[in-house]
């Protein structure tokens, strides 16, 4: 039998990346999630907590990984994120999906547009023409490449998180990399 | 855990229920490479999580030309109820009676529990095992051995003479 390596993030963080915390933050979390799945939603608040708790020691990366087959509000879900991020306003979007993710489908994604200032008819036209399809894709697909096999995953500074997202075994995870100063 | 068939070697072949009242063989895809997913249950959480992987990354797979096919020991109406559910869009194959006979012929079948191991196959064109790999059955494997196999397969052509199928089993 062959081993299979520890997996390791293979896409490395780019600017074209959604990142939230300073970027020479020395550790940076990478999650891959769906905003239709129930464990990512109900990871979205320790990650929140997470981020709270090591402050400007953190840097946190969002990529998308709809699985649209069982998640059908998945994919339109990442792609207005892309869209309020095209505006400045990922992060936004990001967390009124996550806070909201019991009543996730178009209805609630047009309202969470207009609430933060953008055109619903310009949201609407974007996920019809699949506009930031693409993007989506490619997180994914980089998310695939790099072993990621479900959502939520997690890379610290480019490795596989093997624990689970409970607080604690996330953020002892990250304690270890600040104090290895592990280099970016 | 079992050890499960290695590269290089012929893939055996075999000929199994693919939905209740039809048969696909290995034999059907030759010249075609073959992704093939041995797994132990329909329905159980991290089968269920696989194969939703797999239907989102089918399109990759295509791109190499490639077929996937689940295999678990489920009858063929069991396979088509959770296709059904969990929108499959690739086919998966009842290795049901004798139950795990292919899987066996792979090294892939768990006796003690009764099911089939957690285990992946990349078959070339010319029907040689061209990479395999036995997760631990909690395991999800994801797809990244499979996508690097299959960009390390070598191009059509090159390794022999058969030639590319015009048709397919669907």
């Amino acid at each position: 039998m062959r081993e299979k390596p520890v997996s390791k993030l293979k896409v490395p963080v780019t600017p074209h990346d959604h990142t939230r915390g300073p970027a020479n933050a020395p550790v940076t979390l990478v999650e891959y999630g769906d905003y239709e799945c129930g464990y990512c939603g109900a990871a979205y608040p320790i990650v929140n907590l997470v981020c709270e708790h090591f402050g400007p020691r953190l840097r946190l990366v969002f990529r998308h990984f709809p699985l649209s087959q069982v998640h059908p509000n998945a994919e339109a879900a990442a792609e207005s994120a892309e869209f309020a991020g095209a505006h400045d306003r990922f992060w936004e979007m990001h967390d009124g999906i996550y806070e909201n993710q019991d009543r996730l489908g178009l209805p609630l994604l047009f309202a969470l547009a207009e609430a933060l200032g953008l055109s619903e008819t310009g949201l609407r036209g974007a996920l019809g023409s699949g506009t930031y399809a693409a993007k989506v894709r490619s997180d994914f697909l980089g998310g695939v490449r790099s072993g990621v096999n479900g959502t939520p995953s997690f890379f610290i500074n480019g490795e596989r998180h093997e624990g689970t997202y409970a607080f604690e075994d996330l953020a002892a995870a990250i304690e270890l990399h600040l104090h290895a100063k592990a280099p970016l | 855990m079992s050890n499960v068939l290695s590269a290089g070697t012929r893939a055996p072949g075999f000929t199994l229920r693919v939905t209740p009242d039809q048969d696909l063989s290995l034999s059907d895809l030759a010249g075609r490479p073959v992704i093939l997913a041995f797994y132990p249950a329909d329905w159980s959480p991290v089968c269920g999580d696989q194969m939703a992987l797999y239907n989102e990354v089918l399109p990759e797979f295509h791109k190499h030309d490639a077929e996937i096919l689940g295999i678990s020991v489920d009858g063929a109406w069991c396979h088509q109820a959770f296709a059904k559910d969990r929108r499959l869009h690739f086919p998966l194959l009842a290795d049901f009676e004798p139950k795990g006979e292919v899987a066996r012929t792979y090294g892939a079948y768990r006796a003690g529990e009764g099911v089939c191991e957690r285990a992946l196959f990349v078959i070339d064109r010319n029907g040689i095992v061209f990479w395999s790999y036995c997760s631990p059955i909690a395991v999800n494997p994801g797809a990244d051995g499979i996508l690097d196999a299959l960009e390390r397969l070598p191009h059509e052509g090159k390794t022999g003479e058969q030639t590319k199928s015009p048709s397919h089993a669907a």
